[in-house]
């Protein structure tokens, strides 16, 4: 593998990596379930990145993408059920924040 | 061009940084569509036009109707208790783009990929033939996550309850 | 013809949302409990039956690489007797009909999902399906939409997903050091021992993956709520096999098969499965609420599984592969108990809930098979598995890891009678509140459950010199 594409690949690591502990922050510093969501899909984002340049590195460009579109239709079915657990959420606690979520101790 | 790589690469987590820490959440949710579309543009770069045009349509239009629909049946809270909340929310979020910048100078300076050996090159070279010749059953897999989609929203939001 | 287990319920699926008047809930149940005991039947006889790997006409259009091999076996029973145990508890707790026709359809998209994960040879069409059950079992769990199913479904959604990111990211490593994703392709590159340190960072990815799918301690937070919480027919679903597959059978099937590593690997694992038993059966103890206490005790089995997995001799796989299936049944019943319970008297707290035994003695005394053989008590079949896995960790010289596991099983055995003998059998000053009458599908369940329990082990011999177990152990 030629050095410039070490290089190349080096530098798209270190961004994956910086945009993994955004998400992981948002996710853990938030109060807000919306935004809980928003975290977890800048995670898959990252991950959706990874693969394409995974694939790239290793020539297997097509195989690549046949993964990320499945993963694109899984991901919107995710949220759109997970849509559907804020609304009910919503509707009982008239909050969305999660520290209110924990009526479940122990 | 490794210039115009790295150009993206930055503006990707600039816009993801500010998505994260921008206080009103319609805003949060257009900053998730705009970073979709940085995401694109890079992957078409990374050789991959098919996966850039469904990750540009889908989740920088699908994705960002989903999350408006859902915080608009949410109500807005009051003026007074987003003020306060504003401000204290500045103050979590304030350690953000420190993280960011040292565990980025951390990286820069100490990652070190080891050695690998790249494996041989693919026999079939178009995503599509791949998709529809050779995994079959990933194309099952979305016909029924699709399905059982269209079951979650007629459970979630169909029904009333009782 | 393997083809079947998936296709045979995916048509059902389309077949039962047709637009006919008369395709209502008892239609869809009766139709859907054929499908699962055909399940279980044409396991338990599939040496009379010609399993071919071709699928006739089919093959000529579709190219689906599935593998039958005796642990997929295995699996399926379990699947087919856990799930149609499920449909017979939802039909006597849930509310309307309507929400029983939904329930019936999702739990065939997570049979879809689970049958699939069992017989698939490749980790990123494995890993779609593992969503897929993932995604239906979430709906499933906030069926009924009161309050504390949605806080828990919420936070098994949060977690599955981060555990999804961990094996998205192991696969994009595999990806890039192998080239392909079927088990083959990454089971050659292991061999090959080309790019060993990448190919081990992305199986320790996907080992802690795996680990917060599982439920294992520290990766358990979603655990006890999403359990007790969640509608009663779909706890008996997730205890019993969801999680087990979609973690448990996916960690087996790729640390045994496909993933070749150094010793290092197994005692970590050993040492994840060590800390959830010892963990998770002390947390047990101060729990009011019986399901809560059942999620525990399930991730402390989960956790004998997982040790037995990290030991790696045959006779450790043995008494993993048994343990699963006696954990499948036992939890299946000990849950459907707590349905009972719940439906008669409105809450599951043990301190309000006493003094039982006269009323409802089919529930008392399946409960009582359910522990003791959780408990590992002889004759039933919790004795034999554990008893295969203490003397495998034994000969296999790991004398600290059998007798923390031996003794946690003593403490195990302590609580429970403990918890038995507060809910069942104290005679109490006035009766109980609520005089109706136990639905008869839930006596039926519990019966059939413990029966088999009972049966498997007392039966235990002949079943080790049938077909299944036969070919398991030459593989």
């Amino acid at each position: 593998m030629s050095p410039e594409t070490m290089e190349l690949f080096r530098y798209f690591i270190i961004f994956i990596i910086l945009i993994f502990i955004t998400g992981v922050y948002c996710i853990l510093v938030s109060f807000n379930l919306v935004r809980v969501l928003i975290g977890l899909e800048i995670l898959i984002k990252a991950v959706t990145l990874l693969i394409i340049l995974a694939g790239y590195i290793s020539g297997q460009v097509a195989l690549a993408q046949a993964i990320v579109l499945t993963l694109i239709v899984i991901e919107i079915v995710i949220m759109v059920v997970a849509g559907g657990v804020v609304f009910w959420a919503f509707k009982y606690t008239k909050t969305i924040d999660p520290r209110r979520l924990s009526n479940l101790r122990g | 061009m490794i210039t115009l790589d790295l150009i993206l690469l930055s503006i990707l987590l600039l816009f993801v940084i500010w998505t994260v820490m921008t206080v009103r959440l319609v805003h949060a949710v257009v900053g998730l569509a705009l970073t979709s579309a940085i995401l694109a543009v890079i992957i078409y770069r990374l050789n991959s036009p098919l996966a850039a045009v469904f990750e540009l349509s889908v989740c920088s239009g699908l994705i960002s109707v989903i999350f408006i629909t859902t915080v608009s049946f949410t109500q807005r809270i009051s003026k007074e208790r987003f003020i306060i909340r504003r401000r204290e929310r500045l103050l979590r979020f304030l350690y953000l783009p420190f993280i960011i910048i040292v565990a980025g100078w951390l990286l820069i300076k100490y990652l070190r990929i080891p050695q690998f050996s790249l494996p041989s090159a693919a026999s079939v070279t178009d995503a599509r033939l791949v998709l529809w010749h050779l995994r079959h059953l990933d194309l099952l897999g979305q016909v029924i996550i699709l399905i059982a989609g269209v079951f979650g929203v007629v459970v979630f939001f169909k029904e009333t309850n009782k | 013809m393997v083809i079947l287990f998936i296709l045979l319920p995916f048509i059902l699926l389309l077949i039962l949302n047709l637009p006919f008047k008369f395709l209502n809930a008892r239609v869809a149940s009766f139709l859907s409990a054929v499908l699962f005991l055909t399940q279980v039947f044409s396991v338990l006889v599939h040496s009379w039956l010609h399993w071919s790997n071709q699928a006739l006409i089919l093959g000529q259009f579709f190219k689906f690489s599935l593998v039958l091999d005796p642990l997929a076996l295995v699996m399926l029973l379990t699947i087919g007797i856990v799930v149609f145990i499920s449909l017979l508890v939802a039909r006597s707790t849930l509310t309307t009909e309507k929400r029983y026709f939904n329930f019936i359809n999702l739990l065939l998209v997570s049979f879809i999902g689970m049958n699939a994960t069992v017989l698939i040879a490749d980790i990123f069409s494995l890993y779609v399906f593992v969503e897929i059950t993932a995604v239906a079992v979430f709906v499933l769990m906030a069926i009924e939409k009161n309050r504390f199913a949605i806080e828990g479904t919420f936070k098994y959604l949060v977690l599955s997903m981060i555990a999804s990111i961990f094996i998205l990211t192991a696969l994009a490593f595999f990806l890039m050091a192998c080239g392909e994703t079927s088990f083959t392709g990454i089971h050659n590159a292991f061999l090959a021992g080309a790019n060993i340190i990448l190919l081990n960072f992305a199986a320790a990815l996907f080992l802690c993956g795996l680990f917060i799918k599982c439920g294992i301690v520290p990766f358990h937070g979603w655990v006890p709520d999403a359990y007790s919480e969640a509608q009663s027919a779909v706890s008996v679903l997730l205890a019993g096999v969801v999680t087990k597959i979609t973690g448990v059978y996916v960690l087996m099937r790729l640390f045994i098969s496909v993933f070749v590593l150094k010793g290092n690997f197994g005692n970590v694992i050993m040492l994840f499965g060590v800390i959830s038993i010892v963990f998770a059966a002390l947390a047990a103890f101060n729990q009011n609420n019986i399901k809560r206490m059942l999620s525990y005790s399930s991730i402390s089995q989960v956790g004998y599984i997982i040790l037995a997995i990290g030991c790696a001799t045959p006779l450790a796989i043995l008494g993993a592969v048994l343990h699963f299936f006696n954990h499948a049944i036992s939890k299946s019943l000990l849950f459907v108990n707590a349905a009972v319970l719940e439906k008669k008297f409105g809450s599951t707290d043990i301190s309000i809930i006493t003094g039982l035994g006269n009323q409802l003695p089919v529930t008392s005394a399946t409960s009582l098979v359910g522990l003791l053989s959780t408990a590992g008590i002889p004759p039933f079949i919790g004795f034999w598995s554990k008893l295969i896995i203490i003397i495998a960790l034994f000969t296999a010289h790991r004398f600290v890891y059998g007798g923390i596991a031996l003794l946690t099983s003593i403490l195990t055995l302590a609580y429970f009678l403990y918890m038995e003998r507060n809910v069942f059998f104290i005679k109490t000053q006035e009766p109980g509140q609520d005089k109706e009458r136990v639905p008869f599908g839930l006596k039926f369940c519990e019966i059939l459950l413990a029966a088999i329990i009972v049966g498997a082990g007392l039966g235990l011999p002949f079943i080790l010199n049938s077909q299944i177990l036969r070919g398991f152990l030459r593989s």
